[in-house]
């Protein structure tokens, strides 16, 4: 059963939004201090550190308010194939970073 | 000719058809942002040493932008959450809340977008570079014809690097003063719009499609808020489940607006 068909109060779902509504701030607060604090050389890691977070607070949105959690198969199977394709948009870009063609002015 | 499936569930999908289409749709939405995301990793990794701006966006209206569009999350849940236990009163008052919120959003990224697009860099001719907010161009100000001053709020610096990372103690510890420049020392001039460098277009580019997600968005939910009380009349589950789908599509926004915060402003 989704969540959708579920019977629903006010009360708990005014419950839920405080809980969802205190972990994002504390995420946007991790990912703030993490960005002002000194760690290691570069950004890497804090580019690292600070994206892990994000994905934390976009788990929370996408499983406790669009109510991903307790959602119908189909729409899982949906969501692989956009995380698929996702990943490998994300992947070949980086992949092909530094494959300039030959006879293309490098900077 | 009545439209099937708008409130009970398919037998085969276990989904009402509506539900299914905006998760399709949320799916192309993730491609096209997605997209826009590899373009800007391949941008930043791509830029020289020390050419990547740091400190350029205010962290502290985005940090409020990200406290409102989660907010406006909230309420839209509760929303569709006082849809379900038929409570019309409540579904407009916390609607109401959302369009708010997501107007005051707007405004202050409105205000991201004016405080970047009245900041210029002149490049001088002796090599320098006056770099600030305008805050006026003299009367007879003509750059093709040489004329005039223009008076930033800022300061100038000797090499461009000097302006990238705004939070190095170099970036923090410059006085900012009036700086008044003639047009005959000016080599070139240009504000901090989307044509400034590949940070500013990738920025404008992401944000203003985000934007315009969150514009479209308010005007569906307003839409529902100012006339769903026809259809909460004749058909309360269909108009709770019109409400879940735009819930979804604005959870979504907020969900790209999670990743655009650390991305641009902390990053």
């Amino acid at each position: 059963m989704s969540e959708s068909e579920k019977p629903v109060s006010l009360q708990s779902t005014l419950r839920l939004c405080a809980v969802v509504f205190f972990v994002i701030l504390c995420a946007t607060s991790g990912m703030i201090a993490t960005s002002f604090a000194h760690i290691g050389e570069g950004w890497t890691l804090k580019v690292a550190l600070i994206l892990c977070i994000a994905v934390v607070n976009a788990f929370f949105v996408a499983g406790y308010l669009m109510h991903l959690l307790s959602e119908k198969k189909l729409i899982f199977t949906v969501l692989i194939f956009t995380v698929f394709f996702f990943a490998g948009l994300m992947g070949l870009t980086m992949w092909a970073m530094n494959d300039f063609p030959t006879g293309t002015a490098v900077h | 000719m009545e439209i099937p499936y708008t409130v009970q569930a398919r037998p085969d999908t276990g989904l009402y058809n509506a539900k299914l289409g905006i998760w399709l749709f949320l799916a192309s939405e993730v491609m096209l942002f997605g997209g826009l995301f590899s373009a800007y990793v391949l941008l930043r990794v791509g830029a020289e040493p020390g050419m990547w701006p740091h400190g350029w966006l205010n962290v502290t209206l985005g940090t409020v932008n990200t406290l409102l569009l989660a907010l406006s999350a909230i309420t839209t849940l509760l929303a569709w959450a006082a849809c379900k236990v038929r409570d019309f009163t409540k579904f407009k008052i916390f609607h109401a809340c959302t369009i708010l919120l997501a107007l005051t959003f707007l405004g202050i990224k409105s205000y991201e977008y004016h405080d970047k697009l009245i900041h210029y860099e002149i490049k001088l001719n002796n090599g320098t570079f006056a770099d600030g907010h305008l805050v006026e161009k003299s009367a007879d100000f003509d750059l093709a014809k040489k004329t005039g001053t223009v008076t930033l709020h800022g300061h100038i610096v000797t090499d461009e690097k000097e302006l990238m990372d705004l939070r190095s103690p170099e970036a923090q510890a410059a006085k900012h003063e009036e700086v008044i420049v003639a047009a005959t020392d000016i080599k070139s001039m240009g504000n901090y719009g989307p044509r400034h460098n590949t940070f500013t277009a990738i920025y404008f580019t992401l944000t203003g499609l985000h934007a315009l997600h969150i514009l479209g968005g308010t005007l569906v939910i307003f839409y529902f808020w100012a006339f769903g009380g026809a259809m909460w009349k004749t058909d309360p589950e269909r108009f709770t489940n019109r409400i879940e789908v735009s819930g979804l599509f604005w959870h979504f926004v907020d969900l790209v607006w999670i990743f655009l915060f650390p991305v641009l402003y902390l990053t």
